[in-house]
């Protein structure tokens, strides 16, 4: 039983990430009806803001310490950094202790302007364009973002720590009558999975109760007539395109410390993306949270000794399996809108 | 219907027939062969340096890339010489290969079978490399040395620690002087029994692919040897990243030692889980949990962080070992790169100067005569210490170093501690031992 709710925890938490990727490939799709496959390196952006900011507090200048040597034999330098230097050893060691929560402020507007730039820029001009261009297109561009990312930071893992607080695992168990440590769970895991239910929520509580998400959503239903009516449903799809790759760089700045991230960590998460968008139906906000989170428990419970004993090598195609299941027994998906997608 | 009559004359016929083709194989060795492929005509020779640019292990490569240049601008009389001066062998001078200067072609592997095949052929047949030498997968390693058997060339490998490399998927052509994991394993048992004791519970994560399983099985049989019961033994994704589905079940498993038979980004994350589910913390069976992971590099021990601290593993070489051609080589590489070579640099440079000194001492580019130099050489002063580039297998044996990721660093390069140098006898098997059985070298193919 504590194995079954161990996998169920892990479920959630992998659900989380692969809920808000999804969110905002739907909310794309939806709006603008473009497949986007850079999506997985607008996580990856955010991600790597959590790095920048972590290396920008860690600038430093040398200087020169005559009593030690470097692995040369030349005098060794040491390294102060400026953070350090202005504000003291307690504030800098704070700040670099809370730099992926503190890298949220850097990343909402880099990735609104991400999400600005990558929609006027580019993906706008394939609007009225087949979906196999978009895909190429989106594509490439998602392997043009991911080769600088790392051009500037390497292929290989940056460990980006939580904060010492978040460090080390809640004792779940003997809330629940198990006996001690039957069920540890990581606490920087636990802050994810409410993270992301606090971002879905926000993002579907902006959608459902503004003027704005009205619009959205009218638009999303009947784009010509939202038009008719005088509104400029482009302006308000380019602040959902920016809004949507928010979610996504936001996801990719709390992820980073349960994964270090790399250049291509995007592309595993996209690809499961995609299958979750169309677990949950084409266009359904509510299908993309939902499978988001089913596909992330299913694949957990996949990883179990005891299921893989019965099916080895089942954890690595359950997911593409449960998706051949659903659409045989549900073809637009668990929650797919009649229309979208069928003309 | 026929009688046959078996005569003296008859028997001495046949009997010659047979002999000649028997020895045919013998008559077509390096001496009496004038051909071969590549074989170079000018004042130039050049050597295809086959190495990830691109993909996971990329950090590697370029690492890697960094020591082929350091070792072709050694070769050609450049830079400071680096280990020519405290190499054994004296047939280096600083005037190229058989007076011929060094120059290189370079490829991307991508860490794919298939790109490095193709990058590969592309170098001998359109570049004209009369050897290929890199990789950073033993996957892509086993592929380029088939390869490169068949296209006539000789294959020095680079990181490649899979047991089949010379194993199972051994080639004339081909040689390796990275250890291997039965080496890992021989190396490690005897210090992971004097910390952690013979009865001792250990569940193996492992990667799944030709590496993760040979290591598997070397590590599982060594630590059974010395009394450890193996719990489990769970193949893992070799494109997971997320390992935390994989690290719960060992929680309540009865396990007491997490062995992670991953590498690259694979150990970095999954190491990183087990830290976060605070396995180290954990006591099970009234013994601390620990964790193991056997094949360390530099490059790994930084992406993992703070994680590696206390974690016991191998390595083929490290930068921080005293001996002078240590000393030489990351003098000459540090000063012109800025930081400390990885062990994958470090083999790459071995590499590129034991072929380059066959080369000389065989007196041809021949793979066939440079094989045979390579056969059984003995060389010193290239920072293992003795080695042994031993005939049966083109495996190399040498000093293997345990380490131990270090409590108190005291720079960014100084993140492994080497606690024991276990000697080259102590990692020696007979070339027909179970897990390496399988397999045949079969004859040099030189090609043309």
């Amino acid at each position: 039983m504590d194995a079954i709710i161990l996998q169920i925890l892990n479920g959630l938490d992998k659900g989380s990430a692969y809920a808000l990727i999804a969110l905002g490939l739907t909310l794309i799709f939806g709006t603008l009806g473009v497949v986007n496959f850079a999506h997985g390196a607008l996580f990856v952006i955010g991600a790597f803001c959590a790095v920048t900011l972590n290396r920008i507090f860690s600038v430093s200048f040398e200087t020169i310490d005559p009593t030690k040597v470097d692995f040369l034999g030349n005098p060794a330098t040491i390294k102060t950094t400026y953070l350090e230097h202005w504000f003291g050893v307690g504030p800098a060691a704070w700040m670099t202790d809370w730099s992926v929560p503190l890298a949220i402020l850097l990343a909402i507007p880099v990735m609104l302007l991400v999400g600005v730039i990558m929609e006027r820029g580019l993906i706008k001009h394939f609007y009225k364009r087949p979906h196999a261009d978009q895909i190429l297109v989106t594509f490439g561009l998602a392997i043009v973002l991911q080769e600088i990312i790392k051009f500037f930071y390497g292929a290989n893992p940056i460990q980006t720590a939580p904060p010492d607080v978040f460090i080390g695992t809640m004792d779940l168990g003997v809330w629940l009558g198990f006996e001690a440590n039957a069920i540890a769970y990581p606490y920087w895991r636990m802050v994810y999975f409410l993270f992301s239910t606090v971002i879905i929520g926000g993002v579907f509580a902006f959608l459902q109760f503004t003027t704005f998400g009205m619009v959205v959503r009218a638009g999303m239903a009947d784009r010509e007539t939202v038009g008719l009516l005088g509104i400029d449903i482009d302006k308000r799809f380019t602040i959902t395109f920016a809004i949507a790759a928010t979610v996504a760089g936001l996801a990719g700045v709390m992820y980073t410390p349960i994964t270090p991230p790399t250049y291509d960590i995007g592309v595993e998460l996209l690809v499961l993306s995609f299958v979750v968008v169309v677990v949950g139906g084409m266009g359904s906000l509510p299908g993309a949270v939902l499978a988001g989170f089913l596909l992330g428990i299913v694949e957990s419970f996949a990883s179990m000794n005891e299921v893989k004993n019965i099916l080895p090598g089942i954890d690595q195609i359950i997911v593409y399996l449960m998706a051949i299941i659903v659409i045989l027994v549900r073809p637009r998906g668990l929650m797919g809108r009649k229309g979208v997608m069928e003309d | 219907m026929s009688k046959s009559i078996l005569t003296r004359r008859n028997v001495l016929q046949t009997g010659a027939a047979a002999g000649a083709g028997l020895a045919l194989p013998t008559i077509l060795t390096a001496g009496s062969h004038s051909g071969y492929t590549n074989a170079p005509t000018g004042s130039t020779v050049t050597l295809g340096f086959n190495v990830p640019q691109t993909g996971a292990y990329a950090d590697e490569g370029a690492d890697e890339l960094r020591a082929y240049m350091l070792a072709v601008e050694h070769l050609n009389g450049e830079g400071d010489g680096g280990m020519l001066s405290t190499f054994s062998s004296k047939t280096l001078e600083g005037n190229g290969i058989l007076g011929k200067k060094v120059e290189y072609v370079t490829g991307d592997t991508q860490t794919k079978s298939d790109a490095a095949r193709a990058s590969a052929k592309s170098m001998i047949e359109k570049d004209g490399a009369v050897m290929i030498t890199g990789g950073s997968s033993s996957g892509v390693a086993i592929a380029v040395q088939g390869l490169c058997q068949e296209a006539g060339v000789i294959f020095m490998a680079g990181l490649t620690h899979s047991n089949d490399t010379t194993g199972k998927d051994k080639k004339a052509n081909g040689f390796r002087h990275f250890f291997n994991g039965y080496m890992s394993a021989a190396a490690l048992a005897p210090v992971l029994q004097a910390r952690y004791g013979s009865d001792r519970n250990a569940y193996h994560l492992t990667a799944d692919y030709t590496w993760g399983w040979t290591q598997e099985e070397s590590i599982a049989a060594a630590t059974e040897a010395m009394g450890w019961n193996t719990v489990n033994k769970v193949r893992t994704p070799l494109k997971a990243t997320d390992f935390s589905s994989y690290i719960a079940p060992v929680l309540n498993s009865g396990a007491d030692v997490l062995v992670l038979n991953h590498y690259g980004g694979n150990m970095v994350n999954s190491l990183t889980n087990a830290v976060q589910f605070g396995l180290r913390d954990k006591v099970v069976n009234n013994k601390n949990f620990e964790i193991i992971v056997p094949l360390y590099s530099r490059l790994m021990a930084k992406g993992a962080g703070a994680n590696v601290k206390g974690i016991f593993g191998s390595t083929n070489w490290h930068w921080s070992l005293q001996d002078e051609g240590s000393k030489a080589f990351v003098k000459s590489f540090g000063t012109k790169y800025g930081f400390p070579p990885s062990q994958a640099a470090h083999t790459v440079y071995c590499q590129t100067l034991l072929y380059a000194d066959a080369c000389n001492r065989a007196g041809t580019f021949n793979p066939c005569g440079v094989g045979e130099a390579l056969e059984g050489f003995e060389f010193d002063g290239l920072g293992n210490g003795k080695t042994l580039y031993r005939a049966d297998d083109h495996q190399c044996f040498k000093d293997v170093l345990v380490v131990k990721g270090k409590e108190n660093p005291t720079s960014e390069f100084d993140l492994l501690e080497i606690v024991e140098v276990t000697p080259m006898e102590q990692v020696q098997y007979a070339p027909d031992h179970p897990m390496f059985a399988g397999g045949d070298l079969g004859a040099c193919n030189p090609g043309a």
